[in-house]
C-alpha cells in the first residue's frame, strides 16, 4: 500500500459509499446508504438520535466492520479483505461527541503521539508542526496542560487538531458540539468554519441546524438507515420534500433551534 | 491519613467522618487507646503462662543471638538470612510483572490467530490460583531436580522457590492487570485506533499507562504478600529468615527467633504498605480535584 492513494484526488469522489448495511445483531442501523462526496464538499447528515449518523462515520473509518456494500476513499474500495485500516485512519481524521483525548498526556503529547507513533515523523518536527497548529486554534497556552484542566470547548479544539495532526484529506466530525455547554459550542463551530473554509472535505454529523446551513454544501437527512432527502441546505430547509424530513424540522423549529 | 482541606473537597467532610467533634474527640480517643493497650497488657502479664511465654519467645537474650547468628553453635544470622528473601522478593516481583503482563494481555486480546494461546493462559490461570502456594513450591523445588535434566535440574532451592512464586503470583498478578485494561474506556482504543495507531501502539502508549496507574494499589497489595511468602522458599531448605529462625529453636530449645523474623518481615512491609496509602490518598485527591498531577 502505498502512502498516495492512486489517480488524482479531484478525478475520483473523496468518499463514495454503495449499499451501505449495518446491523447490531437484529437492529439494522443502516439500511442501504448510497452517498458520494467530492473533494473540498462540505456535508451536514442530520437525523434523529438512532437514525445512523454516527454509525456512517465510524463505518467510513473502519472503527465498525460493515455487513454489507462498498466503501471507496479517492476511488480504492477499503471495506474489500486485506485492505492496510492504519493507512485509511492516517487519511481520515474523526473527532467524537467525547473528545476521547488521551487523559494521561499532555495537550502537546496528545498532538505529537500518532504522527511520531504511526507516520514515524521526528519528535522535534511533530512537536513544530502540533504548536503551529495549536497556535492557529488559539490553544498555545495550553499545551503543556493535562486534558482534565480544559474547559469542553478546548477539549474539543484540542481532539481536532490532533486529527489535524495527522494531516488528513478527509475529516468526519461525530456531533462534535452535543456534549458541550452552549456556551462553548461556538468557539469548536468557529474552528469547523475554519477547516471548511481552507478547503478540508468533511461529513459532519450534527444537531446545530443553524450551522449546518451555514456551512455545508449539502445536508443529507437521515431516517431508519436510510438517507431520505438530500440537497443544498437553502433548499432542504426551507423545502423539504419528504414527508418525514417536514416533521423532523418542524420538531427542531418548535424547540427554538433553528 | 487526612490531607489539609485546602487540597482536597472532600477532606472536612471525611474528618468530621472520622472524629465526631474537635478537641474533645480527641481526648476520648486518646483515653480509649490508652485503655485498650493496658487491658492487653494486663492480659498478657498476668496470664498464668506469661512468664514462660516471655521467656520462650521475647527472651531478649535469644533474641539478639538469633539476630547476629553463631556458626560455631550450629545456627545461622536470621538478619542476615534476610537478605536472601529480599532478593527472592525483588527477582520475583520483576518476572511477575512482565509474565503477568503477557498473560494478561493474550486474554484480552480478541484475535482468532491467539485463540489457542488464550485457552492455555485461561487454564494457567485457573490451576495456579488454585492450587496453594506451598505446594507449588513442593513440586517444582523436588520435582523439577528430579527430572534430572542438564542445568534445569541443577539450580538452587532459592532459584526454584522464585520459580515457583513466580507461577502463582503471575497467576493473580495477570489477573489485576486484566482489571485495569478493562478499566480503560473501549472509546480509548477507538481514539487511538482511529489516529491511525497499530494495534501495539495503542496498547503500549495509550491503554497500559492508563491501566497500569488504576492499579498500582492492589499491585502493591500482592506484592506486599509475595515479601513475605517468601518464607515458604524455606521448606526446600534454602536459608532464608524463616528457616534460619526454625534452625535457631531447634538448636537452642527457645522460640525468641521466630520473633525476630516476624519483627525484621514487619520492617519490611510496613513501609510498602504504607507507601500504597501513600499512593491510595493521592489518587484520591487527584479524582477529587479532577486534575492530574
Amino acid at each position: 500500500m502505498t502512502a498516495e492513494p492512486p489517480g488524482e484526488p479531484e478525478a475520483a469522489a473523496a468518499v463514495r459509499i454503495e449499499g451501505l448495511r449495518k446491523s447490531f445483531g437484529t437492529n439494522l442501523v443502516l439500511d442501504g446508504i448510497d452517498l458520494s462526496v467530492a473533494s473540498h464538499e462540505v456535508i451536514c447528515l442530520i437525523g434523529a438520535s438512532g437514525s445512523g449518523k454516527s454509525t456512517l462515520l465510524r463505518c467510513i473509518n473502519l472503527l465498525e466492520p460493515i455487513d454489507a456494500g462498498r466503501i471507496l476513499l479517492w476511488g480504492q474500495d477499503v471495506t474489500q479483505p486485506g485492505i492496510d485500516q492504519n493507512w485509511v485512519r492516517r487519511n481520515v481524521g474523526i473527532v467524537f461527541q467525547a473528545f476521547n483525548l488521551f487523559p494521561h498526556m499532555t495537550v502537546l503529547r496528545n498532538v505529537t503521539l500518532a504522527p511520531v507513533k504511526a507516520l514515524g515523523a521526528s519528535r522535534r518536527e511533530a512537536e513544530e508542526e502540533a504548536r503551529a497548529l495549536l497556535e492557529r486554534f488559539g490553544l498555545l497556552d495550553k499545551q503543556a496542560d493535562y486534558p482534565d484542566r480544559l474547559s469542553g470547548g478546548q477539549q474539543q479544539r484540542v481532539a481536532i487538531v490532533r486529527a489535524l495532526a495527522m494531516r488528513p484529506r478527509l475529516m468526519l466530525l461525530d456531533e462534535v458540539t452535543s456534549a458541550l455547554d452552549p456556551e462553548l459550542v461556538a468557539e469548536v463551530l468557529d474552528v469547523i468554519r475554519e477547516l471548511a473554509a481552507s478547503g478540508m472535505t468533511m461529513l459532519i454529523a450534527t444537531h446545530e441546524m443553524g450551522f449546518a446551513r451555514d456551512i455545508a454544501n449539502r445536508v443529507c437527512f437521515l431516517s431508519g438507515g436510510r438517507i431520505v432527502e438530500q440537497g443544498p441546505p437553502r433548499e432542504l430547509f426551507s423545502s423539504p420534500k419528504d414527508e418525514r424530513t417536514q416533521r423532523f424540522l418542524r420538531r427542531i423549529t418548535d424547540a427554538g433551534r433553528l | 491519613m487526612v490531607g489539609p482541606p485546602q487540597t482536597s473537597f472532600g477532606a472536612p467532610q471525611r474528618r468530621s467522618h472520622l472524629l465526631s467533634s474537635g478537641r474533645g474527640a480527641v481526648a476520648v480517643s486518646t483515653a480509649s487507646t490508652i485503655v485498650v493497650l493496658a487491658a492487653f497488657a494486663a492480659l498478657f502479664f498476668l496470664a498464668p503462662g506469661s512468664a514462660a511465654v516471655r521467656h520462650t519467645f521475647f527472651n531478649p537474650e535469644y533474641m539478639w543471638k538469633s539476630l547476629i547468628g553463631d556458626p560455631r553453635a550450629g545456627y545461622y544470622s536470621v538478619g542476615e538470612a534476610l537478605w536472601l528473601n529480599i532478593r527472592m522478593f525483588l527477582a520475583a516481583e520483576v518476572l511477575i510483572l512482565i509474565l503477568a503482563l503477557v498473560i494478561a494481555v493474550v486474554r484480552q486480546s480478541d484475535s482468532p490467530v491467539m485463540f489457542p494461546l488464550r485457552i492455555v493462559s485461561t487454564i494457567y490461570v485457573d490451576v495456579f490460583r488454585g492450587v496453594p502456594l506451598i505446594l507449588v513450591i513442593f513440586a517444582i523445588g523436588f520435582g523439577v531436580p528430579a527430572l534430572n535434566l542438564t542445568f534445569v535440574s541443577t539450580q538452587s532451592a532459592p532459584v526454584y522457590g522464585v520459580a515457583a512464586l513466580v507461577l502463582s503470583y503471575s497467576a493473580y498478578v495477570s489477573e489485576v492487570y486484566r482489571a485495569g485494561l478493562n478499566s480503560v474506556h473501549q472509546s480509548q482504543v477507538a481514539a487511538a485506533r482511529s489516529l491511525g495507531l497499530s494495534h501495539t501502539a495503542s496498547l503500549r502508549y495509550v491503554i497500559l499507562p492508563q491501566a497500569v496507574r488504576n492499579i498500582i494499589p492492589p499491585l502493591l497489595n500482592d506484592f506486599i504478600s509475595l515479601q513475605k511468602d517468601t518464607a515458604l522458599v524455606g521448606i526446600l531448605g534454602a536459608i532464608e529468615a524463616n528457616k534460619a529462625a526454625e534452625i535457631f529453636s531447634d538448636t537452642v530449645f527457645n522460640y525468641s527467633s521466630y520473633v525476630v523474623a516476624a519483627i525484621l518481615f514487619l520492617i519490611l512491609t510496613i513501609p510498602l504498605a504504607r507507601f500504597t496509602d501513600h499512593l491510595i490518598a493521592r489518587d484520591r485527591r487527584r479524582r477529587l480535584a479532577g486534575a492530574p498531577s
